[in-house]
């Protein structure tokens, strides 16, 4: 997210000093993205949380995943890193994955197997696809650039007791979705709620904020679920042990730990 | 290796592994599967007597698998059994894929015991990659887990600031070769003898040693490789009254390198073969000495759809030599031998339903190998998948001499 914190930060600054002493005027819809963004996917230096993914077909069927989560920012850049290390079900126990995340170009990605004991890299044009049979993409995990989307500033509401910005995003690149709605919380910035509409404005996917925790000084949605309207399918996803600046290295990012999973950090 | 040395190893691996626990272990983990496979010929053949001829495989397997790890971590194991009720061979067996112990520091590990290890970047082509390998079980269409053997090794792993180095001791374990108890192909050594294959004796002749060293530049991944191993095919020659098979030795060294081009994956792998029992290329029982190399370009097509595609080539050093050794009835092979292979696979309805095509394509020896499977998870502890093995071309080629062999497969496990 190079050119996001280097312009979208002074321009808030600016912004701030300006408009300190009289009624505080509402900040752009790119300002409250980069925030939302900053705020979902980049809190701390650096994470580690347990995430449980419930996926639920329309029958009601359940499939489950359990994984642990790793990441670390590596500086400014935008650039960030990403451990997922799978605990269940059964078959895929112990295959991890890792990312090497660039916000203007596509990521580097590399699987490992554990009954081959094969580490492979994979081709990651997919931020789109979906990430482990969920309803979530790639990108819904570890987040997106800025200049995906043009943003406009819809309106202010409340939404469940929080007061939001209700920004709505248009892909510039042809994409799965016409135009997505998001609720933006105007103190915490996370999103609380999500909608994606097809080009006929009907809903395509809605994300929703469950729940929401303060772990230190970030706030964490620890319960989230993406439902399909089209197939009925969704995926409901809990995040527990959330720890921020826990001191992780870069090297743990490496082969060497994909194939070995960090026990300090994986249990 | 000796039977000794081999026994300790595996004593010392246990031995590591109670001490795990015992110092401390968070609990040991349980886990593992139930699973049946039937593969049946596809083509009605004359099979000769003792093969198993409609269905070359036909099993019913369960495997248990155990690991465990220290509070601090610095040490653990894992084992994995299979208890094997082999139907096509009317066999029981019971089968150790992985037993091992892991010592851990900031530095380095040390891993001893049996244990799967995999280099290279090639996708089911393997240049710097010379451990052991289960040849039936890839042509019946057993799941890719059982592609590799353990071997039976201590592996150290060293990690002095940006590079990887790994150092790998091991006993000699030869590949698990199509036989004709299972196979049918055409054979050009004098029938009616009877065969043995000799393994190599004790002492340093059983002692293998690997190593390879790695590490990123920029996106790019590169790694050199160097082994000191044997051929884990037998070289089969007449001696007196019966065929022996012996496992002569082979040198390698070799390099590979995979970073991302376009949208996709470039890897590249090259690799020297040395054959040191037959230097000048004049033993036709013996592999000449080769030079082989990989191009693979694997990316996605469109959601939940890759491809990947790659091509291999050997180039026989001592060509003149050999086809002037080559014994008559013997099929001769080209001087550069050529392979392009092809892999699609597509993910349906929220990736519980796989369909993967592999195709080898033999370009001089004008055979192939085409593997379709179509795999449904019914759950997240239950799947099914069928398959085939399809063999075809000219006979003379390496798969073509397996056309006899083709097979479709079922395959259903149940994780617990």
């Amino acid at each position: 997210m190079k050119p996001l914190r280097r312009i979208a930060l002074p321009l808030l600054a600016a912004a701030a000093v300006v408009t300190a002493p009289g009624r505080a005027a509402d900040p752009s819809a790119d300002e409250i993205v980069t925030r939302s963004l900053e705020a979902f996917y980049y809190a701390g230096n650096d994470m580690r949380a347990k995430v449980q993914m419930k996926l639920i077909n329309p029958q009601g069927k359940v499939r489950e995943r359990e994984m642990t989560m790793l990441r670390i920012n590596l500086g400014k850049s935008g650039d960030q890193r990403y451990y997922l290390y799978f605990h269940g079900p059964a078959d895929v126990k112990g295959t991890s994955f890792l990312v090497w995340k660039y916000p203007a170009k596509e990521d580097d990605r590399w699987i490992f197997v554990p009954t081959l004991k094969l580490v492979k890299r994979i081709a990651a044009d997919d931020k789109r696809s979906s990430f482990v049979g969920s309803d979530f993409t790639y990108e819904d995990v570890s987040g997106r650039d800025l200049d995906d989307e043009t943003h406009a500033l819809v309106r202010k509401e409340n939404l469940g007791g929080r007061p939001t910005y209700v920004v709505e995003g248009k892909p510039k690149a042809s994409a799965d979705y016409s135009r997505r709605l998001s609720w933006i919380d105007s103190e915490r910035w996370l999103p609380l709620r999500e909608e994606y509409l097809d080009a006929r404005n009907e809903p395509l996917r809605t994300f929703t904020a469950d729940k929401v925790e303060q772990t230190g000084k970030y706030w964490t949605v620890t319960a989230r679920s993406m439902k399909n309207l089209q197939s009925g399918h969704r995926t409901e996803v809990v995040y527990r042990e959330v720890e921020y600046d826990v001191g992780l290295k870069q090297d743990i990012f490496t082969e060497r730990y994909l194939r070995d999973a960090p026990s300090q950090w994986v249990r | 290796m000796s039977q000794a040395v081999r026994i300790a190893a595996n004593m010392a691996a246990a031995s590591l592994a109670l001490a795990s626990i015992a110092a401390g272990a968070e609990g040991v983990a349980w886990d593992g599967f139930a699973q049946s496979h039937v593969a049946g010929r596809t083509s009605r053949v004359a099979c000769p007597a003792g093969i198993a001829c409609d269905f070359p495989a036909a099993e019913l397997r369960g495997q248990l698998k155990a690991e465990g790890r220290n509070s601090s971590g610095n040490a653990g194991f894992l084992g994995r059994f299979d208890l094997l009720r082999d139907v096509a061979l009317d066999d029981t067996r019971l089968v150790t894929r992985e037993l091992f112990g892991d010592l851990t520091s900031e530095k380095a590990t040390a891993r001893l015991g049996r244990q799967v290890i995999t280099w290279g970047v090639g996708d089911l082509l393997f240049i710097n990659d010379t451990f052991p390998r289960d040849w039936v079980a890839l042509f019946t269409g057993q799941p890719m887990q059982y592609l590799k053997l353990g071997s039976d090794a201590l592996k150290l792993n060293a990690f002095p600031g940006a590079a990887n180095l790994e150092l790998v001791i091991a006993g000699f374990r030869p590949d698990n070769t199509p036989t004709s108890r299972r196979f049918i192909f055409a054979d050009p050594l004098p029938a009616g003898l009877p065969r043995r294959t000799v393994e190599p004796g004790h002492g340093t002749g059983k002692m293998e040693i690997s190593g390879r060293i790695s590490g990123y530049l920029h996106h790019w991944e590169l790694a050199g490789y160097a082994s000191r191993t044997r051929y884990r095919s037998p070289a089969w020659r007449v001696m007196g009254a019966e065929i022996a098979g012996i496992y002569p030795r082979l040198n390698t060294v070799g390099a590979s390198l995979t970073g991302p081009v376009g949208k996709g994956v470039l890897s590249l792998e090259a690799g020297y073969y040395d054959s040191p029992q037959d230097r000048d290329g004049r033993d036709p029982a013996i592999e000449n000495s080769q030079f082989r190399g990989l191009i693979g370009y694997s990316r996605q097509l469109w959601e939940d759809a890759t491809i990947g595609l790659q091509l291999y080539g050997e180039w026989m050093r001592d060509y003149a030599a050999y086809r002037e050794t080559l014994p008559a009835g013997f099929p001769a092979k080209d001087r550069l031998r050529q392979v392009a292979t092809v892999r699609f696979t597509q993910l349906f309805a929220y990736q519980t339903v796989t369909f993967n095509l592999f195709a080898f394509l033999g370009l001089s020896e004008e055979d192939r190998y085409v593997t379709p499977s179509l795999r449904y998870a019914f759950s997240d502890n239950l799947w099914a998948e069928v398959g085939a093995n399809l063999f075809g071309g000219k006979r003379n080629g390496m798969f073509g001499s397996m056309q006899d062999n083709s097979n479709i497969y079922l395959t259903v496990r149940h994780a617990f």
